[in-house]
């Protein structure tokens, strides 16, 4: 108790301190899974930054800390970040999910925002992206473009943001090609270019000529590349360098509107706790350039079903669907609700495999 | 021309005056490194070594140093055991996983029952998930002569998997809704290593540490099993002589050293980390050698070094919120203190001399 009293009154010294220096200075501090140049997930966030530099230029000032592992390192930085005046805390992987709510108690006054996670707190908001969209019309394209029938899919970790990934491409790919495979490789990192591109190769030696990664890096790009006649999508960055093959389209995350957007919250005073999940529609979920490799009949497809999805018009967990043991999910026509693809642990009818347990 | 002349004997001197020289050396190549990088090296260094112990937020930092210098010191203790006989456990890594898996199981076995019983049952737990993981190595080093390097090795990525298996499964939060990773052990009042005094960073990890190092050091210099260690490593065969039963100190070296391993994760997951998952290992028994060959294998030498390499991360992370400095600098830095210490060893061993030039 004592202890908390102590950081608490050392935030608020701090506070009454930046608070003086409120009309420069917002300080916006950034916790990274990665390094800023994995060219993926921890890219993307620091182009967000980037952004937010740039957007409010003087008035800002943002730090980050990247390679922070998930757990009481993580817990340590953030306090640090707290403690040396941030008033605003982005922490960008599933795993600083406790770390955060814990660092949240201790500094009242300090807003912190937790990216994929599900627990909040009166200065604690948290936000991620609809992937499964553009995951989506990634399987619509693969499913209209393999030879082999079967889709390789590199996951990172079986939680439900993966899950509906790998359900929302199935589902989409069947849609095409109603003899479409997919083959699972669960690599349990978000960056590790070396097992990453080990589970490429695996999966291309299966006849895999599709590859879709839940993962960071650009390795399986490399690997995909190498072994000619595959083709792959940019995850969570474009990862144009490797267009337009192997890869023939990506999934981009912008989190720079909302960065600057939560930011600009807090030098107004307006920041509140949110639970934010947008997608395609909002912005948030950006679907790269879809290359020449692809049929233009293919490519007008994909571009229609995104459009259909941005606008609403179409959700991509459409019943009739079925879980993976053939019990109805949903019915004819019905849409899945947040709650349960918040929570998804059960593949659709007709993937393969189980999900480790 | 510049040659290498083996010394007659060890030079004492040079045994102490090397983790001191390396330090040295890895200021002033770490700071070229970081001056190339475009940070003024005097200003980075100063944040590393400097911040944590004595800057405005010291009053938070330095309990970390325990925090994150505890387990790297347990493990260290136990390693330096078996190293100084000749016995090289480099799986402290999986010992750790297991023993945190052991011990977090234990807990939560209990849960929610509230009751004093269930810590000191996960501290057993924790120890024996350990050692149970280096007995392996062990067992089959003593029974069927495979090589212990290899094997506690291998073994790191077997725990690794366990570790996957029960965060999505047996030890899984049933309220997590189908999130990996356990429920958290903070939260759970019997089964949480809280600090003992709120914000001295001393939980019990971090005593259980400083016992080891004067455990380590009493059985090294008053206990014939000690002398026994010593003697294995420095003249095998006199040891053979002496009556030294290898098979017996084999099973002990690694069985203490995984207990300890063990240990170290079991106050992890109960204390700081607060849970199970996926990514729980963050390394520590692979830092642990470090800190091992850092500290001599002399039990005070490990506590500093454990001390040196905490200031090194905490510093590190300050100096990359502070100054920008890349998280791969950091970990240059913390390698070259590796480098240095082992090239500056050489000196203990060997002599610099100016060769005369001969006449053919």
């Amino acid at each position: 108790m004592k202890f908390t009293s102590l950081l608490a009154s050392a935030a608020m010294a701090l506070g009454l301190a930046t608070g003086a220096m409120a009309q420069d200075k917002t300080k916006v501090g950034f916790v990274y899974v990665g390094p800023v140049g994995d060219g993926g997930w921890t890219y993307e966030h620091n182009e967000g930054r980037l952004a937010v530099e740039e957007h409010f230029g003087d008035k800002v000032e943002t730090v980050f800390v990247e390679s922070v592992p998930e757990g009481p390192d993580a817990e340590r930085v953030m306090t640090q970040m707290a403690l040396e005046g941030a008033d605003l805390i982005f922490t960008t992987s599933f795993g600083y999910m406790d770390p955060t709510i814990n660092v949240a108690k201790k500094f009242p006054d300090v807003k912190f925002e937790h990216a994929t996670g599900y627990k909040t707190a009166p200065n604690v908001s948290v936000y991620s992206a609809r992937f499964y969209e553009g995951r989506a019309v990634q399987g619509l394209i693969a499913g209209s473009m393999t030879k082999s029938n079967i889709i390789g899919y590199i996951g990172s970790y079986p939680i439900p943001e993966v899950i509906r990934g790998i359900n929302a491409a199935y589902l989409a790919a069947k849609e095409v090609n109603p003899d479409v495979e997919f083959k699972i490789v669960w690599a349990y990192t978000w960056f590790d270019p070396a097992k990453e591109a080990d589970a490429a190769k695996v999966l291309i030696e299966q006849g895999a000529d599709v590859i879709l990664q839940h993962t960071d890096s650009t390795a399986p790009q490399a690997a995909a590349q190498e072994a000619g006649n595959v083709i792959t999508f940019g995850q969570a960055s474009d990862m144009s360098e490797y267009a337009p093959m192997p890869r023939v389209s990506s999934i981009i995350d912008n989190w720079a509107p909302y960065y600057i957007d939560r930011t600009q919250a807090v030098m107004d005073g307006t920041w509140e706790t949110v639970n934010t999940w947008d997608g395609i529609g909002d912005g948030m979920v950006g679907i790269g350039e879809i290359s020449d490799a692809v049929p233009a009949d293919v490519k007008e497809k994909a571009l229609a079903l995104k459009d259909a999805i941005a606008s609403g018009e179409y959700h991509p967990f459409t019943g009739p669907i079925n879980k993976q043991d053939g019990s109805v999910w949903l019915a004819e026509g019905e849409t899945a609700d947040d709650g349960t693809l918040a929570g998804m642990n059960f593949y659709v009818e007709g993937l393969e495999g189980e999900i480790p347990q | 021309m510049i040659v290498l002349e083996k010394r007659p004997q060890p030079s004492k001197a040079w045994s102490y005056a090397t983790p001191l020289v390396a330090v040295i050396a890895t200021m002033v190549f770490g700071g070229i490194l970081f001056a190339i990088l475009g940070k003024n090296p005097i200003e980075a260094i100063g944040t590393i070594f400097w911040e944590p112990l004595f800057g405005e937020f010291a009053f938070y930092y330095r309990p970390q140093l325990l925090v994150k210098g505890a387990p790297l010191v347990l493990i260290a203790i136990g390693l330096s055991l078996g190293f100084r006989a000749g016995i090289w456990n480099i799986g402290a890594e999986g010992q750790y996983i297991m023993g945190a898996i052991f011990g977090a199981g234990a807990g939560l076995a209990f849960y929610p029952l509230e009751a004093w019983f269930i810590f000191p049952i996960m501290v057993l737990a924790g120890a024996f998930g350990g050692w149970l993981w280096a007995t392996i190595p062990a067992f089959l080093k003593v029974r069927f002569g495979t090589n212990e390097i290899l094997v506690s090795l291998m073994l790191v990525y077997v725990a690794e998997q366990f570790l996957a298996s029960v965060s999505l499964g047996l030890l899984k939060n049933p309220e997590g809704f189908g999130f990996p990773g356990s429920r958290n052990l903070q939260s759970y009042e019997s089964a949480h290593n809280a600090e003992l005094i709120a914000g001295s960073g001393m939980h019990w990890g971090v005593v259980a540490a400083f016992i080891a190092v004067i455990f380590a050091y009493v059985l090294l210099n008053r206990h014939m099993l000690g002398f026994h260690i010593r003697l294995t490593g420095e003249a095998p065969r006199a040891a053979k002589f002496a009556g030294v039963n290898p098979a017996r100190l084999i099973l002990f070296c690694l069985g203490l050293s995984g207990a300890l391993a063990g240990l170290a994760g079991m106050f992890e997951v109960s204390g700081p980390s607060g849970v199970v998952s996926i990514d729980f290992n963050v390394g520590y028994g692979f830092t642990a050698i470090i800190v091992a060959f850092l500290g001599r294998l002399h039990p005070v030498g490990i506590l500093l070094a454990g001390g040196i390499m905490a200031l090194t991360y905490i510093g590190g992370e300050i100096a990359q919120s502070q100054l920008g400095l890349p998280a791969a600098a950091i970990q240059v830095f913390q390698g070259m203190l590796l480098f240095f210490l082992l090239a500056f060893d050489l000196l203990t061993n060997y002599r610099i001399r100016a060769a005369r030039s001969e006449v053919a």
